[in-house]
């Protein structure tokens, strides 16, 4: 039987260690002496101490103590405990990997967060990662208390409570989701960071019923074309939706990647309208009227139309046409480490359907090498394209141009500027460039 | 009550349902959610359709839109619209200049529009807490500011659609797009101009 330490004696070991991070030049006779300890009868406390040494250590080691030939400290102790906690966050380490505010609006609650596209990975983004847009700040709704009514050129007008909603045939698919406004700094005043150009995007596993499926419920009346959508947020956000892609592909959803949706993504319950710019897809959705003309509100008129040079504007742009950017290297990722073999790796969508196609360059332009496509390619989903490259250390322009299966590629900065101008906000789908400099450092090409 | 009773009713009343449908509409109907009665949606159907279908009964005049506006109003669009929230006044023949101001008098369509706005989502602070007097009135104002209506108007379901908005025929559909055309070129193309203010237009001979 190993000697009985104090729960004392253990501590002080492990914090002389900790402070001086030389695990592995411990004599071994005290490491023989801890690892007793804690067979002997001290697990819990050890174990109570190691949650502690997780907590505590906010920064990775600066020293040689973990790396061979020596044993890392993580492998000599026992970890934390499950439900350390209950619900899982991402390591301590990636603390730094969060959604951005906008500085350019003048609250906190109409107004919008981007995701980190530089840190992310596959094309699925993390539900706590998922940008935000907000017109009126996130409600805290009680799924007891939520309804949803429709009504209008309905033969029943009906109101469903969550529950009635999930006894539907429900069905999932993965689908990208953008703000109309994604990248709209990028027609006037560059941001430097693919987090602040292109962060507006974001692609879930959604599952929910097909709205088709509600409306046939309630009976839509002849003559009907739209459906307003009205969500239960301080804004009521309201779009006018016609009534064939609510026939086609929209779904009423209750979750995101396997879990219920986040309040920030209209907990209990959103429309979704895939590939159509990010605001139509009201979320807390409470309302559905259906109507035989477009609504024409405040967020159809004022906002989201495109206003051209020549003083005239679109209305109903709904679909979000092509594009893609490099995330890696990026502006605002990590810069590149030297010379030598690296990855170029970036996401592709498309509003229109399947990414057929994604080329890249890296030198400007001149010339264009198509890259892989990780499986599976998606309708209206974010797609990862992979490029293997050789870095000769000189200063480089990397940039990718996606094409989608309706045959539409994406666009120049200058040619598209040349037919919107710099004054229609919305729909900015150039291709981004990225400078890259000797140093490895990555910037926007177009600052 | 057996776990599979509430499948088996559900089932029953889908069935029922299908043989209440006349020939010609036969998909099939699962009977959730309640009916919802009239006093249901009068309560939630807060918008107007343009051109003003919908509106509620009420009025308000220029008059006491200035004292909703200066209480509720204010302090977030300025004395005169101009802000420092979204401005409201002005900016008319700027639409297609370097600096676009798209306010209610240079912009918007539909004055409809304006009380829909104001009824579902204004105050900022305090969103759907005006009476349709007070929301008619504080239109009638915003509209007044913008030298859409004479000072003595009074705006309620029936004038209120009848105002002549300055760009009511500025938006145009359907959609255009796709409306700018890339090739996508492999081999020695023109490049890629990112910069600002050094757009270049490419040689036919220089595209592949």
């Amino acid at each position: 039987m190993p000697r009985e330490v104090s729960e004392q004696e253990v501590r002080a070991v492990l914090e002389a260690e900790r402070a001086e991070n030389i695990r592995g030049a411990l004599p071994l006779d005290r490491r023989q002496m801890l690892r007793g300890a804690v067979w002997g009868g001290a697990a819990a406390a050890a174990a109570a101490l190691a949650r502690g040494a997780a907590v505590a250590q906010t920064a990775p080691a600066e020293g040689t103590g973990n790396l061979p030939p020596n044993t890392p400290e993580w492998m000599t102790q026992q970890g934390a405990p499950i439900l350390s906690p209950p619900y899982g966050l991402p390591s301590e380490f990636e603390k730094d990997v969060v959604r951005q505010p906008t500085d350019l609006t003048a609250t906190a609650t109409a107004s919008w967060s981007f995701t980190p596209l530089q840190d992310l990975h596959g094309i699925i983004t993390p539900n706590g990662l998922f940008f935000e847009r907000h017109h009126g700040g996130v409600p805290a709704i009680d799924p007891e208390q939520h309804r949803l009514m429709v009504h209008g050129m309905v033969e029943r007008p009906v109101i469903f409570t969550m529950n009635d909603l999930m006894r539907f045939p429900a069905v999932s698919r993965i689908h990208f989701l953008e703000c109309s406004g994604n990248s709209l700094t990028e027609y006037v005043n560059p941001e430097p960071s693919v987090q602040t150009t292109h962060g507006l995007v974001s692609c879930c596993e959604w599952t929910g019923v097909p709205l088709a499926t509600i409306l046939q419920e309630a009976g839509v009346e002849s003559g009907a074309a739209w459906v307003l959508a009205e969500g239960a947020d301080a804004a009521a956000m309201t779009r006018s939706i016609p009534l064939s892609k609510a026939f086609d592909d929209a779904l009423l959803a209750y979750s995101q990647n396997g879990e219920r949706l986040r309040p920030e993504q209209g907990y209990p319950l959103r429309l979704l309208l895939p590939g159509y710019e990010g605001n139509m897809s009201i979320k807390w959705l409470r309302r559905l009227e259906v109507g035989p003309e477009p609504w024409y509100t405040r967020e159809e008129t004022s906002k989201y139309t495109d206003l051209m040079p020549d003083g005239s504007a679109r209305k109903f742009t709904f679909a979000m046409e092509a594009k893609s950017v490099i995330t890696h290297p990026a502006g605002g990722g990590k810069p590149l480490g030297g010379p030598g073999f690296h990855e170029i790796s970036g996401l592709a969508w498309s509003g229109y359907g399947r990414i057929s196609r994604v080329d890249v360059t890296t030198d400007g332009g001149r010339n264009w090498r198509t890259a892989e496509l990780d499986q599976p390619v998606l309708a209206k989903c974010l797609t990862r394209f992979r490029l293997p490259w050789q870095w000769n250390g000189e200063p480089a322009l990397l940039a990718s141009r996606a094409i989608d299966e309706s045959g539409y590629v994406q666009p120049t900065r200058e040619q598209l500027l040349a037919v919107r101008g710099q004054n229609s906000v919305y729909h900015y789908n150039a291709i981004q460039t990225w400078r890259l400099a000797e140093s490895g450092e990555v910037s926007n090409a177009a600052v | 009550m057996p776990p599979f009773e509430p499948r088996r009713t559900a089932l029953i009343a889908a069935l029922s349902l299908c043989l209440a449908i006349p020939a010609g509409a036969q998909e099939s109907r699962f009977g959730f959610g309640e009916p919802a009665n009239p006093e249901q949606i009068a309560g939630w159907d807060i918008d107007a359709r343009t051109p003003g279908v919908g509106l509620p009964e009420g009025s308000g005049s220029v008059a006491d839109g200035r004292e909703v506006y200066v209480q509720v109003c204010m302090a977030c669009h300025g004395e005169e619209g101009q802000g420092p929230m979204d401005r409201l006044v002005g900016g008319v023949g700027t639409l297609d200049t370097d600096k676009p101001a798209k306010t209610v008098g240079s912009y918007w369509p539909y004055a409809a529009t304006l009380f829909d706005y104001i009824h579902r989502a204004m105050p900022f602070d305090r969103p759907q807490s005006l009476t349709p007097d007070e929301v008619y009135a504080a239109t009638a104002f915003v509209l007044y500011m913008n030298e859409l209506v004479p000072e003595d108007a009074v705006m309620n379901a029936e004038t209120l659609p009848k105002v002549e908005m300055r760009n009511r025929d500025g938006f145009y559909g359907p959609d255009p797009r796709p409306d700018v055309h890339n090739w996508p070129c492999m081999r020695n193309c023109e490049p890629l101009s990112p910069e600002v203010g050094e757009v270049e237009v490419p040689t036919q001979s220089e595209i592949q």
